[in-house]
């Protein structure tokens, strides 16, 4: 059986950890309320665009968009994985990488090629480690979704996609439900499918300026972008909660931990006690 | 009671403004455009700028900066799709005369690795931004 002291340095040790995780767990805790509201704060946006899409698909059938015509047959896909940029969280990113892998290894088995863009350090290392083909990235993204750092890498894809160089394109990440639940999601963004953007009724036309296919073009790079913007928002979400699950789990065990050591340690102490007590009565029995 | 029309204006991070209005100023692409209730559809890029809404029963116009994006206009309903609208009294003057000078410097500089077309852009902005300053300042009479 463990000294005293050893028992004793190990109980300090766990209760180090615990403070850590504990301060982990408050700080996600208000970090998850922030990134909430940013989720929801973009929501309007990403309705609001696509109201204007789905105006705009049915307003102008002279000229279709690239990102609405539905190709013949696949070659290569796309994908843009979004994961964290630091772990902790849990079985957030292995959860959507796993997705992803999943779902890389039939489209390989179905002859396509897959090029991916990763968004979060997280994704990126794993997509390296699996030596997938790593078109673009942004990793650092921070607390807050920022656009900036996301046009670039998905301009990337967009573009790959307008030369024909993809035929489709995925957007996996992990969907935020609520604090306790998030589920990783692997959805379709390219091309567009008609039904999701409403279907027509009546014939009218906007007045465009500067002309019809610049401001459509435009439009169709934003709302692929705020679906983006909208994926990374929920990604942020989901991983702050997750953090705060995982940290609350590792502070509780950390508890147990150091309750099952306190009991040892006392046991051993009142061992020694016992065996100095029965060695002094033994000796005071002898004299 | 005069004729409104709905606006939104929405950008990636947050809503800004939704509410009825009764006229409209926003910079599309050929320049400034002026929108009363039951205007025709019209859809165009926007320049960096201010947008004004003339809200009913208010003296005040609203100001709103933009430094880009997309205007939707329906007889009912107004949508600005901002790049990057913040709230006109939110800016920061010294940080937008600041940008300016950076882009101009970069201007100078054309050996510098900043992109020139990247320079034009941020200088189109900060002047925009400084104008919005000027016109809010005006208004408030400071």
């Amino acid at each position: 059986m463990a000294s005293g002291k050893e028992i004793r340095t190990k109980i300090k040790s766990v209760q180090n950890t615990q403070k850590i995780t504990r301060a982990m767990e408050m700080v996600a805790a208000s970090k998850m309320r922030k990134a909430q509201e940013r989720m929801r704060a973009a929501r309007p946006y990403g309705e609001k665009i696509r109201n204007v899409a789905a105006h705009l698909s049915h307003a102008h059938p002279e000229y279709k968009h690239a990102f609405l015509v539905q190709r013949e047959s696949a070659r290569r896909v796309g994908v843009i994985v979004v994961t964290s940029d630091k772990g902790l969280c849990g079985g957030l990113n292995t959860n959507v990488t796993r997705m992803v892998l999943g779902q890389m290894k039939s489209w390989e088995s179905a002859g396509l090629g897959v090029d991916a863009c990763a968004l979060g350090g997280k994704g990126f290392g794993f997509l390296q480690r699996m030596g997938g083909s790593v078109l673009s990235h942004a990793t650092g993204l921070g607390d807050a979704p920022h656009l900036e750092k996301l046009i670039g890498p998905v301009k990337v894809m967009l573009d790959a996609y307008m030369d024909g160089r993809l035929d489709e394109l995925y957007l996996g990440y992990t969907r935020f439900i609520n604090t306790m639940k998030q589920e990783p999601v692997l959805e379709k963004i390219l091309p567009l499918s008609g039904a999701e953007l409403g279907s027509a009724k009546g014939h009218w036309d906007y007045i465009y300026e500067p002309d019809a296919k610049s401001v459509i073009d435009e439009l169709m790079m934003r709302y692929i972008e705020a679906l983006v913007y909208q994926a990374v928002a929920e990604n942020m979400a989901s991983e702050q909660s997750a953090r705060m699950v995982a940290m609350k789990a590792a502070s509780d065990n950390a508890g147990n931990v150091i309750d099952e050591l306190k009991l040892i340690y006392n046991k051993t102490r009142q061992a020694a006690i016992t065996k100095e007590l029965s060695e002094i009565v033994a000796g005071a029995a002898a004299v | 009671m005069a004729m409104t029309i709905h606006v939104d204006v929405v950008s990636a991070e947050q809503s800004i403004f939704s509410g009825v209005a009764e006229f409209i100023a926003a910079p599309a692409a050929a320049g400034e455009v002026g929108i009363y209730p039951r205007h025709a559809p019209f859809i165009s890029r926007m320049k960096p700028g201010t947008v004004r809404v003339k809200i009913p029963d208010q003296a005040e116009e609203e100001l709103f900066f933009v430094s880009g994006g997309i205007l939707e206009v329906q007889p009912q309903v107004v949508t600005i799709l901002a790049d990057t609208a913040l709230r006109g009294k939110d800016l920061d003057e010294a940080k937008a005369l600041e940008a300016k000078q950076r882009a101009e410097e970069a201007m100078k500089d054309r050996s510098a690795t900043m992109d020139y077309a990247k320079a034009e852009a941020e200088l189109a902005e900060a002047v925009a931004q400084i104008r919005a300053i000027q016109k809010i300042r005006k208004q408030s009479g400071r």
